[in-house]
């Protein structure tokens, strides 16, 4: 159906906690809406084959208990108390949230952290693209206009993996105006397989290579946290915004992220 | 009204009677009613420019200022301080002003369809440079908003006492501050809508519409379409708050009243929230700059003030523009003695959304000006703040002000004794010592302040303003069935004054508040009166209501002693019945209503038939106060400031309902707090707003707001006859100072300061990376 | 997108057979094809929440979703919470203790806690105020609306 109407400004309508006021403000005027709820295989919220499987009308609140028990779970519990409000996280999905790709979607900045490969069907066919492949820009993905965002796996992280989040925003439930999730394991007294996802703060949400690399084989100390901190606020490229301009948004990024791995070496 | 009163309800916190139909959805809104079309504004997209072409879509029909040319300008008047009147077109005529000006209208069957017409008409503006900042307006060469006003200067005044220079070349020190507010938007839940009916038998038009005030539109839109009043009724149905923004006149109202009679129909139009935060009227956006000069014992011996509100593209109906300056300068030294005052205020136009009261009007901001200095001035003579407000506040009543206003009988000093107890400052102080060892950054923050309320027409007459708001009339009437109904010309929209002028009238005539209907929010159901706005309607209208009881108290005693035989003055009205005091000889007033209207050979001539009894109230005015403190925690990484608690030990004289005006304190300080953190309407350089939406524009959610806990003080004051003063504006006054200040106390450590509001992480975080100290 | 579509909307309890456009949402179905005005709008955006009613029990912002995706739903708005003249525990308790002034929000608030008290019985006195952020309310600087709230869930855990 979406391979019919994509030509003629057809959208997916999944939980709407998006589309619909973009639509009341008439800044987004599609011709043709196909809902995609009610389809029980998109429904399907599943561990398979090592990793958390998530169709595209999984609700938020689905996460409002772990999903899966382990460190992602838990993860997902946290994050999810942060997506906006209760009546939102009930209709709001997951795989909408990654189609949309606001900047300051939590659900993107937990794909592009632990890896998510996110699976589109279309009338030509089913691909898997790479979370880090997946985000170009502002509200821009690799989906073709024909394609739907069908399901999005989540790798199980390992029971040592240990996490850490942290968010700012003005008010409770509001977008976030910079993030920090992270993801790591002590072995020995020192951090292994740091990953570092900053949102909120550019244009999509992406792990900071340098961040984790200040981190990778040292000792999670005050010091060295710092200066992951100061290596993600220095290494992005800020949005500026009526909230944040640079120097405050790389001034939260810092803060987001000493916070984020303290919690997650904690 | 005695103390305890006849039955005494005054002083109870009983359940409102507004709240059955509004509990279960029964509320009748203005969005509510069908109509037969429905309207929908195009807007400027421009802050400035000619307006070169309008073109409409075939088939639509779309209204412009071509239309309306017997339709006058709103013009609002003010007779002193320089005031050049500048009119407002219904639909912007050959220029616009700001974005979000109405430049037409369309209409259609339905909503949708009127969007999706809107959207097809084209506008074609060519734009001119904007002045959206004050400070720019003024500068020499900024293009003219209006071309009759020269340098942008709508209004100013200056006030400087003989005392002033003398006072101020004397003091042991001088402290100053510069204080800016940003702008903001009162923010009702429900946004401005109006539904306009034509009536072919009479040929009226009923306006049913989102205000606070439906005489005075009735008056405006008859004024401006060249009408009897008589052919106008204007409805205030139940009405979604108004803090202000719906005081003050509409255009698009008038254009409904014009459209209804065109069609001969219905027509409605509800205003978007995008349409509310752009283009309903904005309040604050002022610069203050105050220097105090201080003996060397902390007393404050002078005052200066320079003062510059941004007031908008346009003069607001009825207050004008000049609501805003002239009051800080008239209120500017608040509750301080201090005899040596010189103040100049401005009101500079610039291409923004026109300004309007809002809930405090220059209070919110003059308060945390001068709270600041008193803060500032505290450092520098090392004094707890409480201190330095102890040896400055007025303690004589009653106490006439440098600027010649009267304060009646108040407790400035108690409130703030009370409010120092119960934070317990010394535990605090100590508990703040200790955080700080812990990295952590807490602050207290202290507000004491006047609330000057009940306003009468002396007062507004003293600002030369054209209509002087100053009065109330309530009618009494009881009907043949014994039912009690009073008619007011106020306009309660949220304040539960239908409850609280029952229980007023109920301990009058001994009938139970849920008994007494009061009927407002209706031309031709209530006397010609001002409306609900400025705190004025318990005071006034509850004035009016007392001396309106009292008639009809005296009445119902001469005909129940003519009906039990027994004199006048032996009368009891108490639960519905007039006894003979001391026997058991009684009527209930049933009894006594059928007979004053249906058997009036029964009185001898002596009475007049029926029972309707009007008492119209003029306050000299009336200033309640309170002590407010805030504790915060700032977050030095991020600027977050996060509110721990929140206290407020007030004054408003007799209180008539404890639940109501504790209610009125909630609300009033949660808009203060989003006044010093959260709600800010941005423009862009080229007078863009920003915050178009409530994601962007913050009011506070249940998380933002604090527990707040509440103090009484009840300073029985001469000058009003109930013995109560206005209570709905004091939370937004004070808290906004007392945020700030406490912000600033927990900055302190690193030698930052913030005085703009909303002081936001953003902003906070500047001062901070600019003050670069370690604490 | 065009053309109307006929659906039966089940709100109260009661059947409503109403024409809509697709673009039609769910808040301005109620009020003007039910004629259920209890519901307010207040912002249109998702943001207040003033328009928040239950469908299949779970409140949802009835201005972001489409009236078309209601159809054969359970909807619950504020008309519907009194069991004829007697109200709810909780209107009872927002008119106790003060929990409305101008009213406008009021509606949203009622459904949004109806819906999560019976989703979630137990829910603890701080998870209730994250709840609570969800709407706005402009008049009572929601100290009476925890208040009430509060109270109502105490009274309804122990009835």
């Amino acid at each position: 159906m979406l391979g019919e109407y994509a030509a003629e400004d057809g959208r997916i309508l999944a939980g709407g906690q998006s589309l619909v006021p973009t639509m009341a403000f008439r800044l987004a005027k599609p011709a043709h809406l196909i809902d995609i709820n009610g389809i029980a295989a998109l429904e399907k919220l599943n561990v398979e084959n090592g990793s958390l499987s998530i169709g595209a009308c999984v609700r938020h609140a689905a996460f409002h208990r772990p999903a899966l028990a382990g460190p992602l779970g838990a993860l997902l519990t946290t994050v999810v108390h942060h997506i906006a409000h209760y009546p939102i996280r009930l209709r709001g999905t997951f795989c909408g949230s990654l189609a949309h790709a606001d900047p300051a979607s939590e659900w993107c900045l937990v794909a592009a952290t632990v890896g998510a490969d996110i699976t589109a069907i279309s009338t030509r066919g089913t691909r898997t693209i790479a979370a880090a492949d997946f985000f170009a820009g502002i509200m821009t993905t690799a989906l073709a206009e024909d394609e739907l965002l069908a399901r999005v796996n989540l790798p199980v992280l390992s029971r040592d993996t240990r996490f850490g989040f942290c968010e700012f925003s003005r008010r409770a439930g509001d977008y976030a105006i910079a993030m920090t999730l992270a993801t790591l394991r002590l072995e020995g007294g020192a951090i292994v397989d740091p990953r570092v996802g900053v949102g909120g703060a550019e244009a999509f949400p992406r792990r900071i290579p340098e961040a984790e690399a200040a981190l990778a084989g040292r000792a999670p100390n005050e010091a060295v946290l710092r200066a992951a901190a100061d290596a993600a606020a220095h290494a992005i490229d800020p949005l500026e915004d009526i909230q944040a301009d640079a120097a405050y948004r790389r001034d939260l990024v810092r803060a987001m992220t000493r916070r984020a791995l303290a919690r997650a070496c904690a | 009204m005695s103390v305890a009163g006849p039955t005494g309800w005054v002083g109870r916190s009983i359940r409102r009677l507004e709240d059955p139909a509004l509990i279960a959805g029964r509320g009748r809104f203005t969005a509510d009613l069908p109509a037969a079309h429905r309207v929908r504004f195009v807007r400027s997209q421009h802050a400035a420019g000619r307006i070169a072409n309008i073109a409409t879509p075939p088939g639509v029909l779309v209204i412009t200022a071509a239309d309306l040319k017997d339709v006058k300008p709103i013009r609002p008047m003010l007779h002193k301080f320089d005031y050049v009147p500048i009119g407002q077109p219904v639909l912007a005529t050959d220029r616009v002003r700001f974005v979000g000006e109405a430049i037409a209208a369309v209409v259609a069957a339905d909503e949708a369809a009127a969007e999706d017409a809107a959207d097809a008409v084209e506008v074609e503006i060519a734009p001119a440079d904007a002045v959206i900042d004050a400070q720019a307006a003024l500068a020499d060469g900024a293009p003219r908003v209006h071309d009759e006003v020269a340098g942008n200067v709508i209004v100013k005044g200056l006030i400087e006492t003989p005392e002033f220079a003398a006072a101020r070349a004397g003091a042991d020190r001088l402290v100053r501050v510069a204080l800016r507010s940003g702008r903001q938007n009162a923010t009702p839940l429900e946004t401005r809508g109006g539904h306009a009916a034509y009536d072919p038998t009479s040929g009226r038009v009923t306006l049913t519409c989102a205000t606070q005030t439906p005489h005075l539109t009735r008056t405006a839109i008859a004024d401006l379409l060249g009408l009897p009043e008589a052919q106008l009724r204007v409805i205030a149905p139940d009405v979604g708050g108004g803090f202000g923004q719906k005081m003050s006149l509409p255009p698009e109202y008038v254009l409904l009243v014009w459209l209804a009679r065109k069609l001969q129909s219905s027509v409605a139009w509800s205003e978007d929230r995008r349409e509310n935060l752009i283009a309903a009227f904005h309040s604050r956006d002022q610069h203050i700059t105050l220097e105090g000069g201080f003996d060397r014992d902390g007393k404050l011996v002078s005052l200066s003030a320079d003062v510059t509100a941004n007031i908008g593209a346009y003069s607001c109906f009825p207050t004008t523009c000049a609501v805003e300056p002239l009051m800080a300068m008239a209120e500017l030294p608040g509750p301080y003695d201090v005899r040596g005052y010189r103040c100049s205020a401005r009101g500079v136009l610039t291409h923004t959304c026109p300004m309007a009261p809002y809930r405090g009007v220059s209070r919110p901001v003059i308060t945390c000006a001068i709270e600041r200095l008193m803060d500032r001035a505290a450092a520098s003579f090392g004094m707890e703040p409480s201190e330095l407000r102890r040896r400055n506040l007025i303690d004589r009543f009653p106490y006439v002000s440098a600027t010649g206003l009267t304060f009646d009988e108040a407790s400035y000093i108690e409130t703030m004794e009370l409010a120092v107890k119960h934070i317990d400052l010394a535990q605090f102080r100590a508990r703040q010592k200790q955080a700080r060892n812990e990295v952590r950054y807490l602050g207290i923050g202290f507000c004491t302040f006047s609330e000057r309320t009940g306003y009468g027409t002396p007062a507004f007459a003293a600002r030369g303003m054209e209509i002087t708001p100053g009065w109330e009339t309530v009618e009494i009437v009881i009907d043949p069935s014994g039912f009690v109904e009073a008619r007011i010309g106020s306009s309660p929209h949220g304040q539960g004054l239908r409850t609280t002028l029952a229980q007023i009238i109920a301990d009058e005539i001994g009938v139970e508040p849920r008994l007494i209907r009061v009927v407002h929010g209706d031309t031709d159901r209530t006397p010609y009166g001002f409306g609900t706005f400025a705190s004025r309607s318990l005071v006034i209208a509850g004035g009016a209501s007392l001396l309106a009881a009292r008639k009809v108290r005296v009445k119902l005693a001469k005909i129940a002693g003519h009906l039990l035989e027994a004199s006048a003055d032996d009368i009891v009205l108490e639960a519905g019945v007039a006894k003979v005091a001391g026997t058991d000889r009684a009527l209930p007033i049933e009894s006594l209503a059928r007979a004053a209207y249906h058997q009036l050979h029964r009185f001898r001539d002596e009475i007049e038939p029926g029972i309707a009894e009007s008492a119209t109230y003029d306050p000299p005015g009336t200033f309640a106060n309170a002590c407010h403190v805030a504790i915060v925690e700032v977050d030095p990484e991020t600027g977050r400031v996060t509110l721990e608690k929140f206290l407020a030990a007030e004054d408003a004289g007799r209180i008539i309902n404890p639940m109501i005006v504790d209610g009125q304190i909630h609300g009033g300080i949660a808009q203060g707090i989003a006044n010093a953190l959260l709600e800010e309407i941005v423009y862009d350089a080229t007078g863009n707003v920003l915050t178009t939406t409530l994601a962007d524009f913050l009011p506070p959610t249940a998380r933002e707001i604090p527990p707040i806990e509440l103090h009484h003080l009840e300073t029985m004051s001469e000058a009003t006859i109930t013995r109560a003063k206005g209570v709905g504006e004091g939370g937004a006054i004070g808290a906004p100072a007392a945020v700030l200040n406490a912000v600033n106390d927990a900055i302190a450590p690193f030698g930052a300061e913030i005085n703009e509001m909303p002081a936001t992480p953003r902003r906070i975080r500047a001062a901070l990376r600019a003050a670069e100290k370690r604490p | 997108m065009s053309g109307k579509h006929d659906l039966v909307l089940s709100v109260n309890g009661r059947d409503y057979a109403v024409q809509v456009e697709p673009r039609r949402t769910l808040v301005d179905a109620i009020r003007e094809d039910c004629g259920l005005t209890g519901t307010h709008i207040g912002c249109e955006h998702g943001v207040c929440g003033a328009c928040t009613v239950l469908v299949d029990g779970a409140p949802v912002r009835s201005c972001l979703m489409f009236a078309v995706q209601a159809a054969g739903k359970a909807i619950r708005t504020v008309e519907g919470l009194a069991t004829g003249d007697e109200l709810s525990v909780l209107q009872r308790a927002f008119m106790e203790h003060h929990g409305l002034q101008c009213g406008f929000c009021t509606p949203g608030f009622l459904m949004l806690v109806t819906g999560v008290l019976e989703r979630e019985p137990d829910i603890g006195d701080e998870e209730l105020i994250d709840v609570l952020a969800s709407n706005l309310c402009r008049c009572t600087g929601y100290q009476n609306i925890i208040k009430a709230v509060r109270a109502a869930a105490q009274e309804l855990r122990t009835k």
